[in-house]
């Protein structure tokens, strides 16, 4: 009776020991199509809590992945894991998930659930990295997560034809401290997307060809976007009801269209927006009920309108920019004026600088004629160019009657900014 | 048909012996090389070469045409002691006249686009659109300057006819196109707009054009409107077929008061 206990004891004591060590330190498990584990759920299934996965080259017919366990991913010369567009793929639960060198691709369109190359839910650090995230309804979806890092993905939506039936290439839904970087999204409907979502950055990403907007988030406040390329998107850049966003370097490019926008502000307040390119698009910046926006050394060239400013947009500042060849400089629906205009070179400008201070000694109005009667009465815009508008411009110049008197740069510079 | 030939090979002698149409030539050579020096893209240049297509071939056009037309009345009318039909002498002096300044305006605005080319290939139909109602303009203007010449035969009130014309079709037209347009603001315009633009040869140059920039995007609805309608092969065939209209029309009626007036 004695020795049966110590043996029971003994065996006890060896089994947590060996549970024990397999949860210290990391195992790898190699999912192979030829092998004893091939496929990854299976896989899943034999991990424990901090192990790495190594799924070899091969192509894997897998759906709702549910990862409820901290481990490593790892593809190996981009395997790759097809939902045939049945529902999602890998679906995180827990936190400090890693998933690296995958192609993950054809998840299903659905009106009802958000089915996604990359779900991940209520989790924290978590990396994704490195994945070819194709044809899916949403590439990347994070909900309620925190502290992630999404770098240098490939997100290629399929080619849909309609909004609806398309999802987002990296979608955000109340979450915090996510670090997007080097990812290239094209042809979904938004390239990046977040809602409730705080103190990000975006970074580095080009985001292109999307159905709706490369960039698009709503009440995110404190998010910083550095150095991402948006272009030839449906309708551009919109972002709305936000505080506190920080737009550095980027650039924006080739939003061509009747409804497009290379940055649309609906309710932005407190923010900056300095050293961006706006080159090509019909609206470089819609500006709508935006206050106390700092908009500093950023250039506007070859748009349509370079500026669009709805009168309800107060305080907002405009200093040192370079408005170089665009059709209109700025448009405004209104006679007043409630924004500063300082310092800024415009190509369109023709004073004189007497005293060589770098200054033009007469101050410049942005706001053309022909754009305050367009604005007012759109199909006059068929008289673009016509020699009537050209003297009538003129004579606006001398006498202005229609245009914001109040509108003007007093100081506008003689070069263009560097 | 011989004849026709030879009346326009006397003719282009006679108005590239006056020197004009080599000054015409000229200008538009140095302008339109002149923004390649200094813009350096071929876009910019097209663009520019809205303002002198859509603005100096018509004055420069209907001027020289009455002009030309009037300086040369002794030899038409010596002409017409010989044994010529009315009908080929007049298709004769037509042809003389818009051929050269057809020709001078493809040659200066064509050759520094061959020497530079263009930056991308789809700048290529812009440039051929370009060229092709520069030439409908010329042929325009100068049916409209032979039939202003003929119907009367005082030099000066010719010559005022004429720009008012041009003036007319240039500002005037716009001028009111636009105040229609506050008038009848509650409406929905594009439409009649876009039949009112159909009108107006140079409207309707400037409209194809601006279309072929792409503008179209920035008149929003209107623009939407008027790119279905000139991007169809119905609107183009229209368009173009409008623009016919105003060459062989003018023509007509002066050929018309060519045959039957008293000399």
């Amino acid at each position: 009776m004695k020795s049966e206990y110590k043996i029971l004891i003994l065996a006890f004591l060896l089994a947590t020991i060996t549970l024990l060590q397999t949860s210290l330190s990391a195992r790898d498990i190699i999912v192979d199509k030829n092998g004893n584990v091939n496929s990854i759920k299976k896989g899943l299934r034999l991990c424990q809590i901090g192990d790495r996965l190594i799924v070899k080259k091969g192509y894997y017919k897998e759906r709702d992945i549910e990862i409820n366990k901290s481990v490593q991913i790892i593809g190996e010369d981009f395997p790759v894991v097809d939902a045939q567009f049945k529902s999602g793929l890998f679906h995180i639960r827990a936190d400090g998930v890693r998933i690296e060198g995958l192609v993950i691709k054809n998840s299903a369109m659905s009106f009802v659930s958000e089915y996604a190359g990359i779900k991940i839910d209520s989790a924290k650090n978590c990396i994704i990295k490195g994945n070819k995230i194709l044809y899916n309804y949403f590439g990347i979806y994070i909900a309620f997560g925190a502290d992630c890092i999404i770098d240098s993905n490939t997100i290629v939506g399929r080619t849909s034809k309609s909004e609806t039936t398309s999802g987002n290439g990296v979608h955000l839904w109340y979450s915090k401290n996510i670090t997007i970087i080097n990812n290239k999204i094209s042809k979904q409907r938004d390239g990046i997307y977040l809602e409730f979502s705080e103190n990000s950055t975006i970074e580095n990403n080009i985001s292109e060809d999307n159905l709706r907007y490369g960039l698009h988030f709503m009440f995110s406040h404190r998010c910083v976007y550095k150095r991402n390329i948006f272009r030839r998107n449906v309708g551009g850049v919109a972002v709305m009801y936000t505080k506190f966003i920080h737009m550095y370097n980027n650039k924006f490019e080739n939003n061509w269209g009747p409804a497009s926008y290379g940055l649309l502000l609906k309710d932005i307040n407190d923010s900056e927006i300095k050293f961006n390119l706006f080159h090509e698009n019909s609206t470089g910046i819609y500006l709508e009920n935006s206050m106390r926006v700092k908009l500093e050394k950023n250039n506007f060239i070859d748009n349509g309108w370079a500026l669009k400013i709805r009168s309800n947009s107060m305080d907002n500042d405009f200093t040192d920019n370079n408005f170089i060849d665009n059709t209109f400089d700025v448009s405004t629906g209104s006679k007043h004026n409630f924004n500063t205009f300082r310092k800024n070179y415009w190509s369109k400008y023709s004073g004189y600088d007497l005293n060589h201070d770098g200054y033009g000694d007469v101050p410049y109005k942005p706001v053309g004629l022909f754009s305050a009667i367009v604005e007012n009465n759109s199909p006059a815009m068929i008289l673009l160019r016509s020699l009537f508008i050209q003297i009538l411009e003129v004579a606006e110049k001398v006498v202005p009657a229609i245009t914001p008197v109040k509108l003007e740069d007093v100081q506008p510079l003689m070069r263009r900014v560097k | 048909m011989n004849t026709i030939l030879k009346i326009i090979k006397y003719e282009l002698r006679d108005v590239i012996r006056s020197k004009w149409i080599l000054i015409y030539f000229a200008f538009l050579f140095l302008i339109t090389e002149g923004m390649f020096q200094f813009s350096g893209s071929s876009s910019k240049v097209l663009l520019s070469m809205i303002n002198i297509v859509l603005i100096l071939i018509p004055i420069i056009t209907i001027s020289y045409g009455i002009i030309y037309m009037y300086s040369s009345r002794e030899f038409t009318e010596m002409l017409l002691a010989q044994p010529i039909k009315r009908k080929t002498l007049y298709t004769g002096l037509y042809s003389g006249l818009a051929l050269p300044l057809s020709l001078a305006y493809l040659g200066g605005v064509g050759i520094p686009f061959i020497i530079h080319g263009v930056d991308e290939s789809g700048q290529f139909t812009v440039l051929l659109i370009l060229l092709m109602s520069g030439v409908a303009l010329s042929f325009v203007f100068t049916s409209l300057a032979v039939l202003i010449s003929l119907s009367s035969d005082d030099k000066v009130k010719g010559l005022g006819i004429g720009i008012f014309v041009w003036l007319f079709m240039a500002v005037v037209y716009d001028g009111a196109l636009l105040f229609g347009s506050y008038l009848l603001s509650e409406y929905p315009l594009e439409k009649p707009m876009l039949g009112m633009t159909m009108l107006n040869p140079i409207d309707l140059a400037r409209v194809l054009l601006m279309l072929k920039f792409d503008m179209s995007a920035l008149m929003g609805y209107t623009g939407a409107v008027f790119k279905k309608f000139f991007g169809s092969p119905y609107g183009m065939l229209l368009s173009s077929g409008m623009l016919m209209l105003w060459i062989i029309v003018p023509y007509l009626i002066g050929k018309r008061i060519f045959v039957r007036k008293d000399f």
